[in-house]
């Protein structure tokens, strides 16, 4: 099949395999080995999309990660994934892209009505406009402004792929595969450290892979790149990862890459994940990361054809394609000469070279002699002309004044450009090092190391390939010895040729063009140009933070690789200040952009966050049981009959429960084992009630505050032996608690003997209330009297269920008889089937939050995160009986004294009694004195929980009312949307006000 | 000041952009000044410009030690909301919302607040019954607020996924119309071109070192990079560094600081109708006006002044964003970036006088300050100029933290049972 631009032979792309890709739906021919850019360009085809802001035909401008304009959308399954660059695309049979940013297509897109209107939107223009009138905004410009930006669309199908994980550790991680980064690997790797190499390019090798000027060790630099990757990959301490991108440098040397697994094939494993995240923690890195070619800015300098040199010589070297027939190589340094020489030699028309330097080096000039090149020193280009495509260069003569004269027109169909390199300093400046400037190479370099890293090669303007190497094997042995103290006679690879030479510009060019009408491209995707970053400047932004934000500059995807060091110069020269002085903006991660489904993972469905289910999980679940969120756990809710709903269900739950007895899971609840000599003392300080008289075998309520003197969790306390404590904490509350207690033993007693361990999932707990509650266990226990006297309310013992050891606590949250069953979690489902199959034939239920949340509000019980939420005290709960008045100190002792929380009209625990006991109040609703309150009314309280209670057959409510505790017998309202709801202010125990029911 | 209008950018046109004047001067600082705020934030740069417009006092400098709206003003999800439970509370971010529905035009520069709607999501019993009573209170005290049932939060959000197996499904919503975004630098820049033109002198690049109080301890002065400047009064508005700088003059604050991180996809063509948050699982995500999905995380657990976080929590919060937005998994993180947020131990800002005759401070705002910026600026103007707060931060006294009148926002999402 045709592909015009394809030489003849030559480049690492396969010529027997021939592949099919679609781009806007025409067909087009390429080889495996292709990238999608140098496929399209194989094909003559360089305009690929549109600019951000004035939608200019845009071309391929790189053939790397840092390439802005050449975004497209890849077509998969059904679903599209924008904004993926097309130099970094693989090609594969059957690859479908499509442009982006333009209606109705790339040739003709109705947006570039901005271009012409371009005088009208220079940087910042929407920050003066569009202010009137003020509806406009949000119904008008906006949502204009909205449809225009943005690059591809997004996409709108969830995703299917699936993404994976890895953690690794190394010696030694070398990011980047270029001439130093090989080197550097395998100086690491003869040491014998372990070492992870990573390249975001399908192929290891960096620039060796488009060299043709030079050898190491006398071979071609692909075959010594070769034979290098097969050495490492034999190794057993290297781990090789290509397509794999370093791309963000956190602390303590974790480093995070980015290995894209399935994108490159046609039909990718179904089994495979589509990207694979590493968490790298390594003793040292070593950043190989190159240097970028940098643009020239001078007018039209946009244009499809318009080219980094480096990038036209990779392309014809490494994937055989010819950017063009006729070919203006313009430029400030060597390296983009030696472009216009390889293209020579492939039978291109190199119709000159323009350097900007009055005298580049004799030798070259002579080589382009030989050739028959045209050659142009002291010389500029000021413009191009072509729509689509580009087809000629104004030229311009650099006078010793410092002004620009005509040096006429040529014709061309492709112009490489380089105005110098740019090391690339990102990883070094994510490591959070500070980047120094270096006048003599007019660049940023890393300077002090402040973690475990060091930068070799042209990541540091070390440039030439045998300096290159050098440098690499050094780092690569300096690392290996710093990170493991091994060591290794290593023999270096000389190389012949690659020179780097010299030369270099930045900012902009100077022109005879009418400065005001042409634009000069600095940053490309978002359109920002010369005199934007001068306009800036001028409207008073002179760091360049301001002008980064102000005028877009450095923010496209790129981040600024490609634009920075011009935008940096020209706000330098406008300001008349050294670049130092200006700054440079601070690198982030991610060094290229980043698939949030490799951040997420495997965090989908129930892999989101983990499952914590009980014992009972599996009978709730075959029983129809309806289960709640809480924190991390499946609770049961409620366990509805055939035909009930949830009202039904905890109504008949609670009634069942008072009448009879209920079955509970109350396994969820925080337990801790505090154990040691000091352990009752540890207790006293942490909670409010005194615990050094309890004596073992009994249990008392705990109330723990925080500091500020306000209730933070609360739960039952037993008391094993002299040592050992048995707490509980609430469900949500359990890791808060020992995270705190923890804080306290370690940093303010730790002359306290005390041991804390987490026991809540050691423990499965069975919570059995009711009247019948002690008959219905008494045929499992054994080794423990349960009558009344032996075993009173607040007892806690030893002894055995169905033969397992179990610690059985008389204790309740209903107000009735009841015990909780602690048993290892190993004998859990036999504990919750023994006793659900039994309660069962005995007319009573299991019951589940909501059941349990009723009961204890006609109890009038608190739920800590409930009834409380951070703001109120014991004594606003009417706890004070709590507070163990005798003690010296215990958490929040200091807080409570404080002068607003003893004062009047603090907000109480209080019970509301609908007027009309069918209402029942919302929970979280508003309390006010006043029937219709004025909007603006401060609100008395609010209603904290609120039920329908069986046993008092009409509805209930607990809240916290401004002085309520003296306010009991007074009406009050619930204003809500439809009319006030009239309410009196009760006490907080709705049922069994004697506790008789408790003592039995 | 040159006013800002289509016309005038047209007229511009004309001349190639070549008589823009600057937004604000780079001036010297005097030797004293009636007022100096330290910290060029949002909300100092507000401070500034309230003290010149509404009180007449212009003799004020803002002293800045990095370039003006550079600290979390700068880096922050550009969230707008005042559905806060608290009437103290409720009462500031009200005043905010009320400020921001003009601010465009009273700066006469664009700072495209967006009433896009602000979607609080709920997933479990106790965030509906925290929904509800926000709900209930924000009703009672004038603030919109509204629930909506899963079905009308997906009409409201079409990309949200309101499917019921998904580990913590959306129960629920809370939406508060007019809440938004606005865009954040030009909030600084509208202020700063503001006061600069009331005659503040807005100094950037001038770290403070000290503050000098005379003998019977009322301030002096405060001793910069570019020497001493003479002051009557001292606004500190310095954000996670509020401590350090209030530290010089001897008053210490319950502050603590923390790095929060926030991303930004690629840009893609409108995807994102609204604003949507979710405490309980931590995200927060909007589109910006240029497409780029801008997504919030929660803090990191450790005190630090470092301007970066772990990748831990970056991975967390973008779990959570494709759980709810599954579809945007494919898209790109283009950048990751941190902020230092200063914290009370109630989670409510601190506007205050000090025990320091002549100092003021403004901090505390932890993660949700620049929703507050307009409010802020205005009543701590009010504050500094009258020596006595405006009735609406009355209650945000450095004082609460001993007498114990907290206004604890953090109250309302106390974990439960």
């Amino acid at each position: 099949m045709s592909q015009p631009f394809r030489t003849e032979k030559g480049g690492r792309i396969d010529r027997g395999e021939e592949l099919t890709f679609t781009f806007d739906g025409e067909e087009f021919h390429g080889h495996k080995g292709d990238t999608l850019a140098s496929a399209l360009l194989a094909n003559g085809v360089h305009l690929v999309g549109r600019s951000f802001k004035y939608h200019r035909p845009r071309g391929i401008l790189s053939s790397g990660s840092e390439e802005p304009n050449a975004l497209v959308g890849i077509y998969r399954n059904g679903d599209q994934t924008p904004n993926l660059r097309a130099t970094q695309i693989e090609l594969y049979d059957g690859l479908e892209a499509i442009s982006q940013n333009r209606f109705p297509s790339l040739g003709f897109d109705v947006g570039a009505v901005n271009d012409l209107l371009s005088p009208l939107f220079p940087a910042g223009f929407y920050y003066k406009t569009f202010m009137w009138p003020k509806s406009f905004w949000d119904r008008v410009y906006e949502p204009i402004i909205r449809s225009a930006a943005g690059l591809g669309k997004p996409p709108r199908t969830p995703d299917q792929d699936t993404y994976a994980n890895q953690f690794a550790h190394c010696d030694v991680l070398v990011a980047g595969s270029g001439p130093s980064g090989l080197a550097a690997a395998l100086a690491a790797a003869e040491t014998g450290a372990r070492v992870i190499l990573c390249d975001e390019q399908a192929e290891c090798g960096g620039s060796l892979l488009s060299e043709s000027n030079a050898s190491i060790d006398g071979k071609d630099p692909a075959n010594w790149v070769h034979e290098t990757v097969a050495r490492l990959s034999s190794m057993e301490n290297v781990t090789l990862l290509p397509r794999t991108t370093a791309f963000g440098y956190f602390a303590h040397n974790f480093v995070a890459l980015a290995e894209r697994v399935t994108d490159h094939l046609a039909e990718p494993d179904s089994k495979l994940p589509r990207e694979r995240l590493w968490q790298v923690r390594a003793k040292e890195v070593v950043i190989a990361a190159g240097a970028i070619e940098r643009p020239m800015v001078f007018p039209e300098n946009d244009r499809p054809g318009i080219m980094l040199a480096d990038a036209g010589r990779t392309y014809l070297n490494r994937y055989g394609v010819k950017v063009g027939h006729k070919v203006l190589v313009a430029t400030a340094c060597d390296t983009a000469w030696q472009a216009a020489f390889d293209l020579a030699d492939h039978g291109v028309e190199v119709v000159a070279i323009v350097d900007v330097r009055e005298t580049p080096p004799d030798n070259l000039i002579a080589i382009a002699e030989a050739r028959g090149i045209r050659v142009e020193a002291g010389c500029v280009v000021t413009g191009t002309l072509g729509r689509k495509r580009i087809k000629s260069a104004l030229l311009g003569r650099l006078m010793t004044s410092g002004q620009v004269a005509s040096g006429g027109q040529i014709d061309c169909d492709a112009l490489l450009m380089s105005g110098g390199w740019t090391p690339t300093v990102s990883l070094y400046s994510q490591s959070r090092g500070k980047v120094v400037w270096a006048p003599e190479k007019g660049a940023f370099l890393p300077g002090i190391s402040v973690q475990k890293e060091r930068s070799t090669g042209a990541s540091k303007a070390v440039y030439g390939l045998q300096a290159c190497l050098e440098d690499g094997y050094a780092a690569g042995e300096a690392a290996a010895t710093a990170a493991s103290g091994k060591t290794a006679t290593i023999t270096y690879s000389s190389a012949y040729g690659g020179e780097a030479g010299s030369g270099g510009i930045l900012g902009a060019l100077p022109h005879d063009r009418n400065a005001s009408r042409v634009k000069a491209f600095v940053d490309y995707q978002n359109d920002v140009t010369a005199k934007d970053v001068k306009l800036a400047v001028r409207e008073g932004m002179h760091s360049i933070e301001h002008i980064k934000r102000y005028t877009t500059t450095g923010m496209a995807t790129d981040q600024g690789r490609l634009s920075n060091m011009n935008a940096l110069e020209i706000a330098s020269g406008t300001l008349d200040k050294p670049v130092t002085d200006v700054g440079l903006t601070t690198f982030r991660q991610p060094y290229t952009p980043t698939t949030f489904g490799l951040f997420a993972g495997i965090s989908r469905g129930d892999f989101f966050d983990a499952v914590r289910k009980t014992a009972s999980h599996e009978w709730v679940v075959q029983h129809g049981g309806v289960f709640e969120d809480v924190s991390q756990w499946k609770r049961a809710w409620y366990f509805p009959k055939p035909g009930e709903d949830m009202h039904a269900a905890v109504e008949r739950e609670c009634r069942t429960v008072r009448e009879s007895v209920g079955l509970f899971d109350a396994s969820t609840l925080g337990k801790i084992e505090v154990v040691g000599p000091d352990a009752a003392e540890f207790l006293e300080r942490m909670y409010t009630n005194p615990w050094k008289k309890l004596a073992p075998g009994r249990c008392r309520y705990g109330l723990l505050l925080n500091d500020a003197g306000f209730i933070v969790d609360d739960g039952v306390i037993g008391r094993l032996a002299e040592d050992r404590f048995h707490v509980t904490t609430t469900t949500g509350g359990a890791p808060n608690v020992l995270a705190t207690m923890e804080d306290y033993l370690q940093t303010e007693w730790s002359d306290l003997n005390v041991w804390l361990t987490s026991t809540t999932e050691q423990y499965s707990v069975a919570a059995v209330q009711g009247p019948k509650a002690r008959e219905f266990i008494a045929p499992f226990i054994e080794g423990i009297d349960l009558s009344a006297d032996a075993f009173p309310h607040m007892s806690v013992k030893e002894g055995t269920f169905c033969g397992v050891p179990c610690r059985l606590f008389r204790i309740s949250f209903t107000g009735e008889l009841g015990f909780e069953i602690n048993v290892s979690r190993r004998y859990g489902e036999m504990m919750w089937e023994t006793l659900a199959t039994e309660i069962e034939k005995r007319g009573g239920t299991p019951y589940g939050t909501e059941t349990m949340h009723v009961l204890r509000a006609e109890k009038g019980y608190i739920i800590v995160g409930q009834d409380t939420d951070g703001t109120v005290t014991p004594y606003d709960a009417g706890m004070g009986w709590a507070i163990g008045k005798k003690k010296f100190d215990f958490v929040g002792k200091r807080g409570l004294a404080r002068t607003d929380l003893v004062a009047d009209g603090r907000k109480q625990f209080v019970g509301l009694l609908t007027k009309d006991p069918k209402i029942r109040l919302e929970e979280g609703a508003q309390i006010t004195t006043s029937e219709n309150p004025a909007t603006g009314t401060a609100a008395e309280g609010h209603v904290t929980s609120s039920y329908y209670s069986a046993a008092l057959e009409r509805t209930i409510a607990l809240a916290i009312v401004k002085n309520g505790h003296a306010r009991e017998g007074q009406t009050l309202y619930v204003p809500m949307p439809e009319g006030s709801i009239p309410v009196e202010v009760t006490g907080t125990v709705f049922y069994d006000k004697e506790g008789a029911q408790l003592n039995v | 000041m040159k006013r800002y209008s289509f016309l005038e950018l047209a007229k511009n046109a004309f001349s190639a952009h070549q008589n823009w004047g600057r937004q604000w001067r780079s001036p010297e600082p005097k030797a004293e000044y009636d007022v100096v705020i330290v910290g060029a934030g949002g909300h100092g740069l507000a401070t500034a410009y309230y003290l010149a417009s509404e009180h007449g006092i212009r003799n004020v400098a803002v002293i800045e030690k990095g370039w003006l709206g550079g600290g979390n003003t700068g880096r922050n999800t550009t969230i707008v909301r005042s559905n806060y439970l608290w009437e103290e509370s409720a009462a500031l971010y009200n005043h905010a919302i009320g400020l921001w529905q003009n601010l465009s035009q009273e700066l006469n520069y664009n700072v495209m607040y967006s009433a896009r709607g602000v979607l609080m999501l709920a997933h479990t019993v106790h965030d509906v019954q925290s929904a509800q009573r926000h709900i209930h209170a924000n009703r009672l005290a004038g603030v919109q607020n509204e629930w909506l049932t899963p079905e009308q939060a997906k009409d409201y959000c079409p990309p949200l996924n309101i499917e019921k197996n998904i580990r913590y499904p959306v129960m629920g919503a809370a939406l508060q119309r007019v809440g938004g975004t606005a865009r954040h630098d030009a909030v600084a820049w509208g202020y700063a071109r503001g006061a600069d033109a009331l005659g503040v002198d807005i100094i950037q690049n001038c770290a403070v070192t000290g503050i000098r109080r005379n003998q019977n301890g009322s301030i002096e002065g405060v001793e910069t990079a570019k020497g001493y400047i003479k002051a009557k009064k001292v606004g500190v508005v310095a954000a996670g560094h509020t401590s350090v700088v209030m530290d010089m003059a001897g008053v210490r604050l319950p502050l603590e600081s923390f790095p929060l991180q926030a991303l930004v996809s690629e840009p893609v063509k409108p995807a994102f109708p609204c604003v949507v948050m979710s405490n309980t699982i931590h995200a927060y995500i909007s589109q910006s006006d240029k497409g780029e999905l801008v997504i919030g995380a929660g803090t990191d657990q450790f005190v630090s002044y470092s301007q970066a976080g772990g990748i831990h929590i970056t991975n967390h919060t973008i779990d959570a964003i494709c759980e709810l937005f599954p579809q945007f998994r494919r898209m790109r993180m283009l950048r990751n970036w941190g902020g230092i947020v200063d914290t009370t131990p109630d989670r409510s800002p601190i506007l205050s006088k000090t025990p320091v005759p002549g100092l003021f401070v403004n901090c505390g705002w932890g993660t949700g300050g620049f929703k507050a910026t307009p409010g802020s600026g205005h009543v701590f103007a009010h504050t500094i100029a009258k020596d006595e707060p405006h009735p609406i931060n009355a209650p945000f006294t450095i004082d609460r933290f001993r007498t114990g009148r907290l206004i604890d926002e953090a109250a309302a999402a106390a974990v439960a049972h």
